[in-house]
């Protein structure tokens, strides 16, 4: 299990980093948004995978490692506001460039992508 | 404590000027000079405790950690220096009052120099190694600030630049010096470390720190090869150069050979390179200085000289030599006052400086003649004046040391030499200035000073001759405090003029005849010199920076072109190597720990996620279906939490997925829908391995931390939480009161994102297109009717859902965040179902005000424990009862998560809404015309 685990967060860390690298602000945004995906699932695992384990303190059985779990509850909420900022500064990228290249350099679209 | 004050005073002097300024020059000039001259007072009144014998300490602590100490002392060393600073200091302002002309902003002037003039009295009353240090790098940064206070001329900056620099790397220098002798000695206190000579010297590291050491004084003092700076500085005003650049900074270097000389002197390292140093740069200066026709630049280079010299002597460093040149330093210090402050008043009443426009002057200012004269006399070394006294002491001593051995002749011929040239060039000073005939009238006419100005000048040559004519009188208490300070013991000598006719007197005597040959002849040793072209050390000083500039732009320039794209690959690149390099450092990836099993769930799980994110990838040029893959992966994150026992993250991440969605959804609206094909294959390939790479590593990691045992401090939470927190659900307790600085941190980020965006998306002008990416255009049913009426009940549903998720949040999953973007949700539900007019006109309130409030309750919760004297962000909880309700809890973490709740809202719907704004007239515009130019294409 821990081994897919594994495998899954860093498939979806490529992923997400190969879109990184592209050149369009769109598909920058989409890959943080999946970037932050595999880093949460990353965190989250630092604490140990539980399955069927007590969430709720009630005096017994094995419980979650609730550290990890509040730190990532917040670096989601967190995420959120990133991806907004970033995709909201890619618009207005776009407003005042007139393209969506994340080099920020002013030319103009060609036609038929602007349709 | 007074040892405190006396450093203090001028500290405090600095403010003087700035507040009296306005009341005129001579009360500010008045006032600047009442507490440096409390300061020497103090100092004088110390004087029959420390003939006693006694060293006089004080120190408290002040970041005892570092080992630094706020720690003076007050030893003979440190009287003599004092006496020169804040004396010569005081004469200076006198001579300043006068010298600066009425329009330039005295007050500064004045503020700068005493500030300098703290600087130098921590230097030399410092009792720890590191508090000199401090005082040390002060002096650089207000000499720079007075080199450079005509900052108008182009000289005065870069002087001022080269200065700081040649100095400010040389402080460095010792820096690290000091830090190592701090280290050998175990100890940055003064007095232990002048008591650790064995340790230091039989310390393998001893080299290293003497050669840093030295480095500093060297750039200090102006020795040899780092003299360049100093001539350049008399960019600065004349006041200055005298007091800075001949009297105090260029000392400290030797002040502090003197005031180490006991801990880290004794050795034939000392004693070869600091004679050598100081010996060439004697020559080299007297050369330049029998050269230069500049008046300051010829004081300039005889102070390099004489500098050399008083280092000789600390260099060869028998005791009589030490005595030698701690009366060395008095000495130059009043005849080259003396000297600046005349060639100060000659430039002010002629305007010029230079020695081939002046002449003849001794009939327009007879008296200013008379005590340049004399001034240059005793530089020179003639008979009855101080400077005599310490050349024949320099003499005698070249002559009585053991250095260099069967090479021993070498130091007094060479020392026979220096004489000459400074007899040379002290006769053309003299000569040139007022006795030679002028070749043609000074720009203006010349006459003597004021009455005032002159009388530093004045003071300085009675000193000289004074000393010259009784120095057994006048000199032999400061000298006998001041050599017991270095040596640690009396020494028996006797300061007479008359020694009987020996070797130090014939060498004098030839030297002065010598000289005045020599500048009989000097003509034509100028004209034959002349050949070799001189080279500027300003230009080679400035072209190395330049260089230096240049060279970083290209650097710079190489790595930051202002591609995105590149940086990113660069740090990935670099995170890879990093990574890559701690991963070979484990043993093993694998770690103890069994794999659990898997099941069918899991299978399908993870290949789901896998197909969603090489589906995003894959379809990333189609940006709305890469979009739907993102949105699968999303959905299955959140059901991974849940598989793994983590309810609340699940709920989380299932309302922020919702959230980014439609958001992303909205975005694209305004963005392109497809990506051009651009990238080359060789760039897609590049892309693909380094992704791939990063991915293989991350994934490793995960392994190996999977399957090693962990020790988590969680046990510390999971037993606090009920006891200490008042809550069940431990996460939440976590977030509320654990870490609930933590947590007010991360909405205020949320509130300042909100806020960023609302201004991003103030003005926005952005092309709206009327049909989707293939050309079809939007449905004209822009509000369907199901949406509508299912929106309309659910949201009273919603708002109730988030209620009770928020109130139960202490004890069972939920919270304020979770119950946030729940609300969050049921309000975008009827921004889409009804349009954003329709909810405008019935939700009439901005966002931005909401979330400020809910940090502002977080905040408030938190500082509302000091008022019971707890520390911030304390919680309580209480247990109450209710009729027909039952037992319940309150507890303050309840109000944080409130403000937790109301942060969320508003930071998520001002995002939201004010995107949804844009495409209606309601966007967040100032202007009145509604439809931009873009839209007509």
């Amino acid at each position: 299990m821990e081994s897919l685990y594994a495998i899954t967060t860093g498939i979806l860390a490529a992923c997400g980093l190969f879109l990184t690298l592209r050149g369009r602000s769109f598909p920058v945004v989409v890959g943080l948004t999946l970037l932050s995906y595999a880093v949460n699932l990353f965190l989250f695992s630092m604490g140990g995978l539980t399955s069927n384990g007590a969430v709720i303190l009630d005096g017994n059985g094995s419980y979650a490692d609730p550290l990890p779990q509040a730190l990532v509850l917040t670096a989601i909420v967190i995420g959120f506001a990133m991806t907004a900022f970033a995709v909201i500064l890619a618009m207005r990228a776009r407003g005042d460039m007139g393209n969506d290249h994340v080099d920020g350099r002013q030319m103009d679209e060609s036609r038929e992508e602007r349709r | 404590m007074t040892l405190l004050w006396i450093a203090l005073l001028p500290l405090l002097g600095v403010l003087v000027p700035a507040l009296t300024e306005r009341r005129g020059r001579r009360f500010c000039s008045l006032a600047t000079g009442l507490l440096p001259a409390l300061a020497l007072w103090l100092t004088l009144s110390h004087l029959p405790a420390l003939a006693d014998g006694e060293t006089l300490r004080f120190a408290v602590d002040w970041i005892p950690a570092l080992g630094l100490d706020l720690a003076f002392r007050l030893d003979g060393l440190s009287v003599l220096f004092n006496l020169l600073i804040l004396g010569i200091g005081l004469l200076i302002l006198l001579y300043a009052h006068y010298y600066l002309s009425p329009d330039e902003p005295f007050g500064r002037f004045y503020a700068y120099l005493i500030l300098f003039m703290a600087s130098m009295v921590g230097i030399v009353m410092a009792d720890n190694l590191l508090l000199l240090w401090l005082f040390w790098e002060m002096t650089s940064l207000s000499s720079f600030l007075l080199i450079g206070f005509w900052s108008r001329q182009s000289d005065a900056r870069k002087g001022a630049r080269m200065a700081l620099t040649v100095t400010g790397a040389g402080g460095l220098a010792l820096l690290a010096g000091l830090l190592l002798l701090g280290d050998m000695v175990g100890s940055f206190d003064m007095n232990v470390v002048l008591d650790s000579a064995d340790v230091i010297l039989a310390d393998p590291r001893y080299p290293v720190m003497l050669g840093l050491v030295l480095i500093g004084a060297f750039t200090k003092s102006a020795q040899l090869p780092f003299q360049f700076w100093l001539p350049h500085a008399m960019a600065a005003p004349t006041p200055v150069s005298a007091y800075l650049h001949s009297a105090t900074m260029v000392k400290a270097g030797i002040f502090l050979m003197a005031r180490l000389h006991p801990a880290i002197a004794g050795s034939e390292m000392w004693s070869v390179t600091v004679t050598l140093v100081g010996m060439a740069t004697m020559i080299y200066g007297a050369w330049f200085a029998l050269l230069k026709t500049d008046l300051k630049g010829i004081l300039a280079f005889s102070t390099v000289s004489h500098l050399g010299l008083i280092t000789a002597l600390l260099g060869i460093g028998s005791p009589m030599a030490i005595l030698a040149a701690l009366f060395h330093i008095i000495n130059h210090a009043t005849f080259k006052g003396a000297l600046f402050m005349s060639a100060g008043i000659i430039d002010h009443e002629t305007g010029t400086r230079e020695l081939d426009k002046l002449g003849g002057l001794r009939r327009a200012m007879p008296v200013t003649a008379l005590l340049m004269t004399l001034a240059a006399a005793s530089m020179a070394g003639v008979p009855l004046l101080n400077g005599f006294l310490s050349k024949e002491m320099f003499f005698t001593e070249t002559l009585e040391t053991g250095l260099f051995g069967g090479l021993g002749w070498l130091l007094p011929l060479l020392a026979t030499l220096g004489g000459v040239l400074s007899v040379a060039y002290s006769l053309r000073l003299v000569h040139a200035v007022f006795f030679k005939p002028a070749k043609a009238a000074p720009p203006k006419h010349p006459h003597e000073p004021p009455r005032l100005m002159r009388a530093p000048v004045e003071l300085l040559v009675a000193l000289c001759v004074a000393v010259g004519l009784f120095p057994a009188v006048l000199a032999t208490g400061l000298m006998d405090l001041a050599t017991r300070a270095v040596l640690g013991e009396s020494l028996d000598f006797h300061l007479a003029i008359w020694h009987g006719v020996n070797a130090p007197l014939l060498m004098s005597m030839f030297a002065l005849a010598a000289g005045i040959t020599l500048y009989m002849f000097h003509a034509p040793v100028r004209r034959f010199v002349r050949q070799f072209g001189t080279t500027d050390a300003r230009l080679i000083f400035e072209g190395s920076v330049q260089r230096l500039v240049a060279r970083s732009q290209a650097l710079t320039g190489r790595l930051e072109n202002g591609s995105l794209q590149r940086y990113m690959g660069l740090l990935l690149g670099s995170a890879l190597v990093l990574a890559t390099l701690g991963l070979i450092e484990l043993p093993q990836l694998a770690g103890s720990r069994p794999e659990a099993e898997l099941d069918g769930v899991l299978i399908f799980g993870a290949a789901l996620l896998i197909f969603g994110a090489v589906g995003t990838v894959v379809t990333h040029r189609y940006r709305l279906i890469s979009l739907l893959m993102l949105s699968v992966v999303g959905l299955v994150v959140s059901l991974t939490f849940a598989r793994f026992s983590a309810p609340d993250l699940a709920l989380t991440q299932l309302s922020v997925e919702v959230v980014t969605m439609i958001l992303l959804m909205l975005a694209l609206f305004f963005l392109p829908q497809k990506t051009p094909r651009e990238s080359s294959a060789h760039r897609t390939i590049r892309d693909i391995a380094l992704a791939g790479a990063l991915g293989m590593v991350v994934a490793s990691l995960n392994y190996a931390v999977l399957t090693r045992e962990t020790e988590s401090i969680s046990r510390f939470f999971l037993d606090n939480s009920v006891p200490g927190g008042g809550g069940h659900n431990v996460v939440n307790v976590i977030l509320v009161d654990f870490r609930g600085f933590d947590t007010l941190g991360e909405i205020t980020v949320l509130a300042i994102a909100g806020l960023a965006i609302f201004k991003l998306l103030n003005r926005l002008r952005l092309f709206m297109p009327h049909s989707d990416g293939e050309g079809r255009i939007w449905s004209p049913d822009r509000y369907p009717m199901i949406l509508t009426s299912v929106s309309q009940w659910l949201l009273p549903l919603a708002l109730l859902v988030s209620v009770f998720i928020f109130l139960r949040g202490h004890n069972q999953p939920g919270g304020g965040f979770i119950a946030g973007l729940v609300t969050a949700v049921a309000l975008i539900l009827v921004y889409m179902a009804r349009g954003v007019e329709w909810t405008q006109n019935r939700l009439d309130f901005p966002y931005q005000p909401v979330a400020i409030g809910g940090v502002a309750v977080a905040t408030l919760t938190g500082l509302g424990s000091w008022l019971f004297g707890r520390p911030f962000l304390t919680s309580a909880f209480g247990h109450f009862k209710l009729p027909l309700i039952g037992e319940f809890e309150l507890a303050t973490a309840m109000l944080f998560d409130l403000g937790v709740y109301l942060a969320v809202v508003g930071a998520t719907l001002m995002i939201l809404a004010n995107l949804g704004k844009v495409t209606t007239p309601h966007r967040p515009s100032k202007d009145t015309q509604p439809a931009p130019s873009k839209e007509k294409s």
